[in-house]
């Protein structure tokens, strides 16, 4: 089996590759969220001085390409700024690109919170901090975690183009491993596979979030209930509270 | 000497010693205007072709898919709804590379068009998908209760009222299909971003380059998303 002889020649640096890539994903994953929540709050700002830079930012690394962006800062910021290294231009590349994206999943999120939610932080004269942390973002947290997710994977693919400035990351691993096997199984059997599976791994742990943010607002089953091997108990759907019901049968 | 001479002498290994003196001046803007023309030179001929035979063919090959899904038989439908899936969530990149390495007797730019018209198209068949569940159920009884035959169905009825609520998503995918197109990068396409760096390479200036292919797809898909808003607007049913 040449096939398994080759993999396993190339396992570690095949492994390597895999953990950079899983690293960009979730370091630049963690950043992005980051900077798509400061912008995506101040995106949804009352306060022009807030709201002009952010949309600024945000369409500026929405609207140029993801590998402009990490072109730019590889060959074009070392002659004025600092010179990064590749790692570190990946990083921000995808941080900034896909945080930007993000902004705009926050800031609409936060604008389909009902507005009775924030007349009444206002009825109760909350501080803006107290309002957003308390009433508005575990809202929004449910409704912004579907488009977080596809942003998360799109990130996880975006990474797979840094082996361009010299990263060797799971791509770059894919293409050395073609050279000993054939281009079917290094990157149709092994590249496309284990990047649906991570990617597949990505949208399941974000489901569990989705799960646990909607049961915290009190809609639907808590994780415990969902990851539990035992049946569901059939009185916990009717102990919870019905929200407005209502008038006659539907 | 222009750009397009030098790259052109790569070829015939004419070289002449390329304007580089001048090293100390931050941004030139005589080379910039120098490279403009080579940039949008490849920007039409490579980066807005694959934008807009990749978005038919993914407009097309979505609708199909999606009414496939709707139409077979549930195993089928099942597997059509797992391809896709795959496709989706794998890079586009190493999708490239797969038909590149795979396929070696197909032009590199007929691969852009396949590749970037099929991946886009299993975006494209989630939203025509959210388009059909859309529609009324009304709708459907309505055409049972004529006794339509399903081709009549599906072109009268079902897609005319599917599409309206599909035009903005699909304008947005058309805009990141065409932020996608540097990608092409990885089979060596000659797209805007990698005319950029060629001449990079020649003439040790990435400033101007990469500046301007960013400024290029800046202005391209703001454009492109005020013609999409303004298509929302007239294709919305008056209420």
């Amino acid at each position: 089996m040449d096939y398994l002889d080759a993999l396993s020649m190339h396992a570690s640096r095949l492994w390597e590759g895999l953990l950079l890539t899983l690293q960009l994903t979730i370091v630049s994953g963690i950043l992005a969220f980051i900077v798509a929540v400061v912008l995506g709050l101040m995106a949804g700002s009352t306060k022009k001085l807030l709201r002009f830079p952010a949309r600024i930012i945000v369409e500026f690394f929405r609207g140029t390409s993801l590998l402009v962006q990490l072109m730019w800062l590889f060959y074009v910021l070392p002659l004025f700024g600092p010179s990064l290294d590749a790692m570190l231009v990946g990083i921000f590349a995808l941080t900034l690109n896909y945080g930007a994206y993000g902004a705009e999943a926050v800031r609409a999120s936060m604008t389909s919170v009902p507005q009775s939610q924030w007349e009444a932080t206002i009825a109760l004269s909350m501080s803006w901090q107290h309002k957003i942390r308390r009433v508005i973002f575990p809202q929004a947290w449910a409704l912004m975690l579907p488009s977080l997710t596809n942003l998360w994977v799109h990130l996880l693919k975006g990474s797979s183009i840094v082996y361009i400035i010299g990263m060797s990351e799971f791509t770059f691993e894919l293409l050395q491993l073609r050279r000993t096997t054939d281009w079917f199984f290094a990157l149709a059997v092994v590249g496309l596979v284990v990047y649906f599976l991570i990617a597949l791994a990505l949208t399941q742990l974000m489901r569990l979030l989705e799960v646990r943010a909607k049961h915290r607002l009190g809609r639907g089953p808590s994780l415990k209930e969902i990851l539990s091997p035992m049946p569901p108990k059939p009185s916990v759907a009717d102990e919870t509270p019905k929200p407005h019901v209502t008038g006659g049968s539907r | 000497m222009t750009i397009f001479a030098m790259l052109t002498s790569k070829v015939t290994g004419t070289v002449d010693t390329p304007d580089i003196d001048d090293t100390t001046s931050f941004w030139r803007w005589d080379f910039a205007w120098e490279v403009l023309p080579e940039m949008l030179r490849s920007f039409i001929q490579v980066t807005l072709l694959v934008t807009v035979v990749g978005t038919l063919i993914a407009v097309v090959l979505g609708l199909a898919i999606a009414i496939l899904i709707r139409v077979l038989p549930r195993p089928l439908a099942w597997f059509i709804t797992w391809v896709a899936n795959f496709i989706r969530m794998t890079p586009i990149v190493v999708q490239l590379l797969v038909v590149f390495y795979g396929f070696v007797w197909m032009e590199p730019m007929t691969i852009a068009l396949l590749v970037y018209g099929v991946h886009y198209s299993t975006y494209m068949s989630e939203v025509y998908r959210a388009g059909i569940d859309s529609v009324p159920t009304g709708q459907w009884e309505a055409t049972t209760a004529l006794s339509m035959p399903a081709t009549r169905v599906w072109s009268r009825v079902i897609i005319p009222q599917a599409l309206r609520s599909t035009v903005p998503s699909l304008g947005n995918y058309a805009i990141s299909m065409f932020k996608d197109t540097p990608f092409l990068i990885a089979i060596s396409v000659m797209e805007m971003v990698t005319t950029a760096l060629e001449i990079g390479g020649f003439t040790y200036r990435y400033i101007e380059t990469i500046t301007i292919a960013g400024l290029i797809f800046l202005v391209a898909s703001y454009l492109t998303a005020v013609l999409v808003n303004r298509l929302e607007k007239r294709l919305a049913y008056k209420h």
